[in-house]
């Protein structure tokens, strides 16, 4: 296995490849499919080390998701790759059918989520995947927030009987976890502990939510820092009990605010008594642009600065309606 | 190659499907017959001519595989199954009734025998092709069925699937078009216009065997034909009629999916019954 060290910063893209080499060299039953896009989604070292287990389908993703469904029917555990735009969203009906309903074995990965896709712009930057993927049955949903936790996600998803989804991106995010890391599906790691508020964050915002913490604390406000890879199942309980005796919880996603994270967690605190106020941060109901990643994350306001003036501006409105 | 004696017990059969699957739909609730009635001599020809398949492991590894990627007319493939005794010949009545094992299009994880969960129209030949290239990793020496619709070939992922299935030479795939002409809505070409059909098929890089669809021996004949194509898939391109065996419903879309009157059920039962009753 390879491994990062706390602080590296790598693309979670990175490691799917590494991860695929890792478990496709061990079993004979890895397949792996992209569409036309195996360089970018680091599918092409396993193409190179098991061509006869590595399919290129070209550019037809509807055809890729029933494709892999049909080789699960037969004995194979199938990765399915393309860009997040196009997996869930492009295929979604063929997810819905050959997969979550008919619970194959495929793996759903989409590669390059969110607004850290950078320049192609909003036509390529996946802002609705874990939306889309969260509807629906018997799909597992997982988003890693490090090369370390995305190498295990895919090893984890490739022992897991039935369909999964996992989100990667191509932005360079800072390692958080040590070697010794454990990912388990459905745990919900504690970053960092605190007693005022409660942020639970997903994906590369793990990282930005701990830098956020740090400058809440400069502020005399004491922030925990749940991270949630697993968004399906979701631990309500853990969600819950963090939650508790907190002044305000807030989500984090590079994902649009509703269908994700944010409305999952507004899902479990609505339908539950005693439960603090919620701020749900990420793309609001608007496109993305062409930019580079940093540029837009700066714009959208998703960057520690922006995110922890925007929590200190609710959490004050909040302690003033008490 | 099927000889006469054969081919007799096959037109038997055939005639039997049709009776036990409009017997199965009933009167007064809308059912898909006009397609279901259409495929009778080709799901037939599959299961009790051609595939390799024992009906007391449905699940074996070596079985030839069917997939109806036509999804919405599973009751002749329920009734076939149903004949062979992979499912019970009791379940054949609760069709799409509430907790049936039989549901109103294939659910691959609760009905016995069926390949894959189909109704979204246009994913079955991709899946077929999924099953035919793991079965070639895996040296399974198996072969792959799909049916399609007509009308179903408007939907774009049919070629790309098409595509696919020359470019990686796969021999062992046969599709199979239920060319009945008639979508729900009226003509299949007047809403895109599917002709020159077999030159398509062709320049997709398939063999074509062109039939009438309804005549069991060209059925048997293309299929025995079909497992000696090598290199590439095959595409039997079947003549039909909708509704074929019920005169009122032959030709007519409006049985696409419809409710039928007591009447004209007791009129489709009295024409399909087996001789000796009749």
């Amino acid at each position: 296995m390879l491994k990062w060290n706390v602080g590296d910063l790598v693309q979670t893209r990175d490691a799917y490849g590494e991860a695929l080499l890792d478990v496709g060299r061990r079993r004979k039953d890895i397949a792996v499919m992209d569409s036309d896009l195996q360089r970018s989604n680091k599918t092409y070292a396993f193409g190179q080390a098991h061509p006869e287990r590595f399919f290129d389908m070209g550019i037809a993703e509807a055809d890729m998701v029933c494709t892999a469904a049909g080789m699960a029917a037969t004995g194979f555990t199938v990765f399915a790759t393309s860009f997040a735009m196009f997996v869930p969203g492009r295929a979604y009906d063929q997810i819905r059918l050959q997969l979550s309903y008919a619970r194959e074995n495929v793996k759903i990965i989409g590669v390059s989520a969110g607004l850290t896709q950078g320049p192609d712009g909003a036509t390529h930057q996946a802002l609705d995947d874990i939306a889309l993927a969260r509807l629906l049955p018997n799909l597992t949903v997982l988003v890693p927030a490090d090369a370390t936790e995305a190498y295990q996600a895919v090893l984890a998803a490739a022992e897991v009987e039935g369909p999964v989804y996992i989100r990667l991106g191509r932005y360079p995010t800072p390692v958080i976890f040590r070697e010794d890391y454990v990912f388990e599906v459905g745990a919900m790691p504690v970053l960092r502990q605190g007693s005022d508020l409660v942020i639970y964050a997903t994906g590369i915002m793990a990282a930005l939510a701990l830098d956020t913490a740090v400058i809440l604390a400069g502020r005399g406000v004491d922030a925990a820092v749940l991270n949630v890879p697993t968004l399906k199942p979701l631990d309500a309980r853990a969600i819950l009990h963090a939650a508790e005796g907190k002044q305000l919880a807030v989500t984090m996603e590079e994902h649009w605010i509703s269908g994700g994270l944010g409305s999952a967690v507004a899902e479990i605190l609505a339908e539950n008594r005693d439960t603090p106020a919620l701020l749900r941060i990420g793309v609001n109901d608007v496109f993305g642009q062409s930019a580079t990643a940093a540029e837009l994350l700066e714009h959208y306001g998703l960057t520690p600065d922006h995110m922890a003036a925007a929590i200190l501006t609710k959490l004050e409105a909040e302690q003033r309606r008490q | 190659m099927v000889d006469d004696r054969r081919l007799a017990e096959l037109e038997a059969v055939a005639r039997d499907m049709r009776y036990q699957m409009v017997r199965m739909m009933g009167a007064d609730k809308p059912h898909h017959f006009g397609g279901s009635l259409s495929i009778v001599e080709m799901v037939t020809a599959l299961y009790f001519y051609k595939m390799r398949y024992d009906p007391a492991d449905p699940n074996w590894d070596g079985r030839d595989r069917f997939v109806m990627s036509k999804g919405h007319t599973v009751p002749a493939q329920y009734v076939a199954l149903a004949k062979l005794g992979v499912l019970p010949m009791e379940a054949l009545p609760t069709l799409k009734q509430l907790g049936s094992i039989l549901q109103g299009h294939p659910n691959a994880c609760m009905t016995p025998g069926l390949e894959a969960c189909t109704g979204s129209l246009g994913q079955g030949l991709s899946f077929a092709n999924g099953i035919a290239l793991a079965a070639r990793i895996r040296g399974l020496g198996i072969r792959v069925y799909c049916l399609l619709g007509d009308g179903e070939l408007h939907e774009g992922q049919v070629w790309e699937a098409a595509m696919s299935s020359s470019t990686y030479k796969l021999d062992s795939l046969c599709a199979l078009v239920d060319r009945n002409h008639l979508k729900s809505q009226g003509q299949v070409d007047e809403a895109k216009n599917l002709e020159p059909l077999a030159a398509k098929w062709q320049a997709f890089g398939w063999h074509t065997i062109g039939i009438d669809g309804h005549d069991l021996r060209q059925v048997c004949d293309a299929l025995d034909e079909a497992e000696t194509i090598k290199g590439k898939p095959s595409m039997i391109l079947a003549q039909t009629v909708k509704g074929k065996g019920v005169p009122f419903m032959e030709g007519q879309f409006q049985f696409h999916n419809a409710p039928i009157s007591q009447s004209q059920w007791a009129e489709a039962m009295q024409i399909l019954a087996p001789e000796e009753v009749a």
